[in-house]
């Protein structure tokens, strides 16, 4: 496109199945001098509602798309320019980005996800990689969590590395058979898993309970971790929210999940419908509440966490960084306090427990930073 | 990538795989074997849509062809129920309860109340529903109200492959008779649809599209429709919330009136004859209940109160459509 000093904000591609996503409404005035980060228009997909943060700094000047359209990933909802430019040539840079636009094809759409399977020793487990250079990062998710979790973290991600995101087992369409819900029999499968697609040694991101799996692999086979990067991990305090671990398990309705689910992050409008519904899916899959009942069994006792790896931090060679969202309410964020001088703290303002998702873009920059 | 399948695979599916899993499932009705020992394709047909195909190599004399006397192997598979079986019989049309009715609704439906909760009668019924196919007056109606009236059975009728698959293995699992209302037209549908087995708890409606201004309730086939109907809307600023309450007994009253309260207006689209069905119960449930948030006049989308034509011509003008649908939501949304 002609003019070097505008550029584009599009419609971003959360999660390998999104094809086309819902203004609700800008947060951002024009005029407004936008920083990374900074909050610029509520979206919503069929799986979720979040806010697109600003991934550069520039001055908003246009609002190209109106609230309540619906438009496919990639097409043009604003622009940015410095103060120089004019209307005029704003003006001509929509009317080129709109007649040089091709909507994704949509035989492209019917495809769908393009998910990978592989067999391990506990059985088969389903992945997702995305990028085809750099090093190998594996993104495990946490509990109750599917690989989709990492939809705002993967694709930016592997701008510059392979990134990988499982199903644990008993989670996800992984295999839902759990012999041993403990954590070392959990990680060593996550091990299993990267010896089955060739990873030598990766980068590890792990989001609370996959945190705790993410330092037990570091641990036990500390050859296999170039970097950790904990998310509001398990593993490292005593105390957890184990109302919000029996509620998830038991809960059976959508009146049940809601105000479980809501404790995951600082802004509730998060939980829509369909992200309430396709957990209550998955709960409802054979298997699914035993494996559940398993692996909380395997961490959790009440309110207190069972594995305490904290003392064990210092001991690790490879860079190390914890990520905690300051309104965590499922593990409390008072355990980022304190820890081994090798491990780099970062607390985040009005986020809750799901960190990756609810500061997405401080969180990609966290990781990128890190590979 | 994720899995499609059909309507009917998914049936299927769900047959075998609670099969798989429990040696008590069994499967009897007209043709459900579908005859043994001709060549080729011909070989063991799997009722009259193939629906069970496939199913008798895995599963031999667990499936059983009956003959033609519904009386006699809808009995049969309710008596085997409450000994310790777990039947799924096929009544081939629903148009044909009547020769069957007493066993239904005067035994099975009634014997867990009338032993004090001792009894149990784990049987499901599957039957086609629906008009569509020139089949006429005899094998095209939409009774499911009938059953919803008898305390004591359960109703499910599903709108597409997902549900009909859990829907399905929830069905078998329940202890109590449960009547599967499967839509002919809905057979060849594709949707995406887990290798695995689950379960969808009955009397739970799903939220098919969220929307403002008006909620259509439809079932089934109509559920399609419904959503030709919001699509349309939708390009004149209208946006309809649907709802699929997936089961009729038990009933989700609740979804229903948490969508009234934010949109005000109802529209409610019945396959079935107008007097004494489900649009005609929704309504007076929702009248009662709540009245306080309706903002227009309840419209009830379904055929006139006639015989199924046999008449192409008329039988398309009988079923109920996204035209008409769209038609009645704007009167809703008109109304002053």
């Amino acid at each position: 496109m002609a003019h070097p000093e505008i550029a584009p904000i599009t419609m971003p591609k959360w999660g390998l199945s999104m094809q086309e996503g819902k203004v609700v409404e800008w947060l951002a005035a024009v005029g407004t001098t936008l920083q990374p980060g900074d909050q610029v228009l509520d979206i919503e997909t069929e799986k979720i509602a979040n806010t697109f943060e600003a991934l550069e700094h520039g001055l908003l000047r246009r609002q190209v798309a109106k609230a309540e359209d619906v438009l496919p990933v990639g097409a043009l909802l604003g622009v940015m320019a410095p103060a120089s430019v004019s209307e005029a040539e704003i003006d001509a840079y929509v009317a080129e980005f709109l007649a040089n636009y091709v909507p994704p094809a949509p035989e492209e759409g019917d495809v769908g996800p393009n998910y990978l399977w592989v067999e391990v020793g506990a059985g088969r487990l389903r992945y997702t990689k995305v990028g085809d250079n750099g090093p190998a990062v594996i993104l495990i998710h946490g509990f109750g969590g599917d690989l989709g979790n990492w939809l705002f973290t993967q694709e930016p991600v592997a701008a510059t590395a392979q990134v990988y995101a499982l199903d644990l087992p008993g989670h996800g369409q992984s295999t839902k058979a759990l012999a041993d819900g403990a954590l070392a029999a959990l990680a060593s499968v996550i091990t299993d898993f990267m010896t089955a697609v060739g990873i030598e040694r990766a980068h590890l991101v792990g989001h609370s309970l996959g945190g705790a799996l993410a330092l037990q692999i570091a641990l036990a086979a500390p050859s296999r971790a170039l970097s950790l990067s904990l998310l509001a991990p398990a593993a490292i305090g005593d105390e957890i929210n184990g109302g919000y671990l029996r509620g998830f398990i038991s809960g059976e309705s959508r009146r049940d999940m809601k105000p479980i689910l809501q404790q995951l992050v600082a802004d509730p409008e998060l939980i829509t419908r369909q992200l309430i519904d396709d957990i209550l899916k998955f709960k409802r899959t054979d298997g699914v509440p035993e494996a559940l009942r398993t692996i909380a069994a395997g961490f959790v006792n009440g309110d207190q966490q069972q594995v305490n790896l904290r003392a064990k931090l210092g001991e690790l060679t490879m860079p190390v960084q914890v990520i905690w969202g300051k309104q965590d309410q499922i593990i409390p964020v008072h355990q980022a306090n304190g820890l081994a001088t090798n491990v780099q703290v970062h607390v985040l303002e009005g986020v809750g427990h799901l960190v990756h998702m609810e500061a997405a873009t401080q969180v990609n920059a966290l990781l990128k930073a890190f590979l | 990538m994720a899995r499609k399948i059909s309507f009917q695979t998914a049936i299927n599916e769900a047959l075998d795989q609670e099969m798989a899993r429990d040696p008590t499932v069994i499967l009897m009705g007209e043709d459900v074997v579908g005859g043994t020992g001709a060549d080729g394709e011909m070989d063991a047909w799997g009722g009259v849509l193939g629906v069970t195909k496939g199913l008798y190599g895995k599963y031999g004399n667990r499936i059983m062809d009956t003959p033609i006397s519904e009386s006699a192997f809808v009995g049969a598979a309710i008596g085997a129920a409450t000994c310790g079986m777990r039947p799924v019989c096929e009544l081939m049309f629903i148009d044909f309860l009547g020769v069957c009715f007493d066993q239904i609704y005067n035994q099975a439906a009634k014997f867990r109340y009338m032993f004090g909760g001792k009894a149990r009668t784990p049987v499901v019924i599957r039957t086609m529903i629906g008009a569509g196919f020139r089949a006429a007056a005899q094998h095209s109606q939409c009774l499911y109200p009938i059953f919803t009236h008898i305390p004591g059975l359960k109703v499910v009728i599903p709108s597409n492959p997902y549900d009909a698959k859990g829907l399905l293995i929830q069905a078998i699992r329940d202890d109590d008779p449960v009547i599967f209302c499967e839509h002919k037209a809905l057979y060849s549908m594709e949707g995406e649809v887990p290798e695995e087995s689950y379960t969808i708890p009955f009397g739970e409606a799903r939220v098919v599209r969220e929307g403002k201004d008006v909620t259509i309730v439809a079932l089934a086939r109509m559920v399609n429709q419904a959503k030709k109907a919001a699509e349309a809307l939708a390009k004149d600023g209208i946006s309809c919330e649907i709802i699929d309450p997936r089961s009729t007994s038990p009933f989700d009253e609740d979804t229903i009136l948490e969508s009234v309260e934010n949109t005000g207006r109802l529209v409610i689209v019945d396959e079935a004859s107008p007097r004494c069905g489900m649009a005609t119960d929704i309504s007076a449930m929702v009248a009662q209940k709540g009245f306080k948030f309706l903002n227009a006049p309840i419209q009830m989308v379904t055929p006139p109160h006639t015989p199924v034509p046999f008449s192409g011509v008329l039988e398309d003008l009988y079923i109920p459509n996204a035209g008409k649908i769209e038609a009645a939501v704007r009167k809703c949304v008109e109304y002053a």
